[in-house]
């Protein structure tokens, strides 16, 4: 049986009230904001209490918002000077401080429910600590290993209480999370054969990345923000 | 008495029945599996990382690359994506384009499986007969994109160009003669969709010629009924979706529980495994052909007599023809903007999944409203089934890990990304 998207929306304001905060969509989907104390016992309401009845997690995946919002090229007045494609490009530093942004990385899991044929996606912040930490889903949903597996190998997130959190996709050995905004697209280690040592090793990247089309946000008034839907008022 | 221990054992990864480049590390006590411990990686290109540093469209070429042979379907979630942030629907026609060309690349997919899947354990010959098939469907990429497998046909708006009125042809050479080339062409000799057509009207006898050779085989029985079971719950749980989920009896199908284009304008069936056992998945997927069949020759009938545009007519997002180009200012300026820059997408984040040969395929895309995407993941079917090969293998004895990876219709394109 198919449900209204707000019917299903009003059961989980009713029953979760504050431990959930909606954010608004432009496309007509179910998005909750749910703090990482609360997601798991969140996770097993949704998924036994027969008004929910979300039987499927269809996917987990980690997003890094360090450098969310950021363009490469301001061209919002013409320069005397010309233009070029240069985009400067900072070093990378990679973040071993003690602590990250709290809003840096998150979790995202995308629910279904086959019973009400309704899909709906929770927001997890992993809060400030270095490395940032969540608890696992595994328990409720088995599909979760894998999909955390990746999540921890491509971001770095520990998820608490997976029965085998290893990394999935890259190289047996492999250092650092290449998934992270500060990780950079070339990597940072090359394979190469080396002859004296009669054996493959590896040795800094040599290619130089190259942007071929900058990264702009233009300011688009089909877009305005009058024109997006506001959670709660359907 | 000397003690006998479980031993491990290395499979892959350059394993024929493999499906590509799978290292299994099995743990056994004889014959029988304990457990299995599945390696993937080798593969990996990050995919989404790279979507990140392209304009949208550049990446849609990317998609194909996912699962090599469902071509057609990774674009098409991918580009439901855009369509659903950018909020544009393509013209009906483009819709019935896209309807088409998806059954076209499930029959596709699920011929490669069953080739695959009877050559791994032991029937010759379906690869051969399964071939010969796709050899056809390939052509109908060829004449619509230009290339046979990776098409980047579907754009954000609609389809890249209308069907083409005229088939690529055969031509003789040293190892074909004119006689044999007369006798390809034949079929060849109209449009594409009448090649299509003439397709359709064959392929029901071709699936006839499969199940003779499979359903009622004894050996194929032996090798499949009763293996690797899955109930409901599990498969549930497990995130199985498509075929997987199907063939546990979970009536589920995305294109007709979540309609998307035009399906809920074709008639077909969802056929449903009893079971759950790989022979069910076997008849899930044959049957599925058949369906597709039917979807495909709806889809010709009603292409046949609704012409119509197959883009939108948005020169913000898709790019003015040549001669609109060479003719107007403001179209040369929509041009150069577009192959400059690209298109800004609005901010937000949206999921839009299909019912892709494998299962559910989404494409997850978070956009800070510039011309890149801000993050792009990519839900693959293979991946939640991958997972769950220790849970399936578990007790079955060695050869049977080769009837699992089959049935489970592993690509390592989209599992690895």
């Amino acid at each position: 049986m198919t449900i209204p998207l707000e019917t299903f929306a009003a059961r989980i304001d009713t029953r979760f009230g504050e431990q959930v905060t909606r954010i608004a969509s432009i496309c007509d989907e179910l998005t909750y904001e749910v703090s990482k104390d609360e997601v798991l016992q969140l996770a097993l309401a949704l998924r036994d209490e027969s008004e929910f009845a979300v039987d499927q997690l269809i996917d987990v995946c980690g997003v890094d918002y360090l450098t969310y919002g950021e363009d490469e090229w301001k061209t919002n007045s013409a320069t005397d000077s010309g233009y070029s494609r240069g985009v400067e490009r900072k070093p990378v530093i990679l973040d071993e401080s003690d602590t990250f942004d709290a809003r840096r990385f998150a979790v995202v899991y995308h629910l279904l429910s086959l019973a009400n044929n309704v899909r709906l996606r929770l927001r997890v912040y992993t809060g400030e600590s270095n490395p940032p930490v969540v608890p696992s889903l595994v328990p409720v949903w088995n599909s979760a290993n894998w999909f955390e597996r990746e999540a921890f190998d491509m971001f770095g997130v520990l998820f608490e209480g997976h029965p085998d959190l290893r990394r999935i996709m890259t190289d047996y050995g492999f250092i650092g999370h290449p998934f992270r905004k500060d990780f950079p697209l070339s990597g940072n280690v090359e394979v190469i054969y080396d002859a004296d040592k009669g054996r493959v090793a590896y040795q800094p990247v040599s290619i130089e990345e190259r942007t071929l089309v900058p990264r702009v946000i233009r300011d688009d008034n089909r877009y305005s923000t009058d024109l997006k839907d506001v959670a709660g008022d359907g | 008495m000397a003690e006998i221990q479980n031993y491990t054992m290395n499979f892959g990864p350059q394993h024929p029945a493999a499906h590509g480049v799978l290292r299994l590390v099995l743990e056994m006590d004889g014959e029988v599996i304990q457990k299995a411990d599945p390696h993937v990686g080798l593969l990996h290109r990050g995919t989404e990382k790279l979507a990140e540093s392209k304009p949208y469209n550049q990446s849609i070429g990317y998609m194909d690359r996912l699962d090599y042979v469902s071509m057609m379907c990774n674009e098409h979630g991918y580009v439901l994506a855009l369509e659903k942030l950018l909020g544009i629907r393509p013209p009906v026609r483009a819709q019935y384009i896209r309807v088409m060309f998806d059954e076209i690349t499930r029959i596709l997919n699920h011929l490669m499986w069953l080739g695959a899947h009877g050559l791994d354990i032991g029937a010759m010959t379906m690869f051969l007969y399964c071939f010969r098939e796709r050899e056809d469907l390939m052509d109908c990429y060829e004449a619509v994109s230009g290339t046979r497998m990776h098409a980047t046909y579907y754009r954000p708006g609609g389809v890249f160009r209308d069907l083409p009125e005229t088939m690529p042809k055969y031509q003789a050479s040293k190892w074909r003669s004119q006689k044999e080339v007369d006798r390809l062409n034949d079929i060849r000799s109209g449009s594409l969709l009448d090649f299509i057509d003439a397709f359709c009207e064959k392929f029901p006898g071709c699936v006839d010629e499969y199940e003779t050779l499979l359903t009622d085989n004894r050996i194929w029985k032996q090798r499949t009924v009763n293996i690797a079971v899955v109930s409901p719950e599990r498969a549930l749980n497990l995130g199985f979706t498509g075929p997987m989920l199907r063939g546990s009896g979970i009536e589920w199908d995305l294109r007709k529980k979540q309609v998307y284009e035009t399906y809920d304008q074709v008639d077909f069936d969802i056929p449903v495994g009893v079971n759950g056992d790989c022979y069910d998945r076997y008849l899930v997927r044959v049957e599925e052909m058949r369906q597709s069949n039917r979807i495909i020759k709806q889809c010709v009938d009603w292409l046949r007599q609704n012409p119509g545009p197959v883009m939108v007519d948005d020169h913000k997002i898709v790019a003015p023809s040549r001669i609109e180009m060479k003719d107007d200012m403001e179209s040369l300026i929509h041009h150069f903007k577009l192959f400059t820059e690209g298109y800004c997408v609005p901010e937000g984040e949206g999921y839009a999944a299909i019912e892709h040969p494998k299962g559910e395929f989404g494409v997850y895309v978070v956009s800070d409203g510039a011309n890149k995407p801000y993050r792009v993941k990519i839900r693959a079917p293979g991946f939640s089934h991958l997972a769950a090969m220790s849970e399936m293998v578990e007790g079955h004895m060695l050869a049977d890990v080769v009837a699992v990876i089959g049935t489970q219709d592993i690509v390592f394109g989209e599992i690895d990304r």
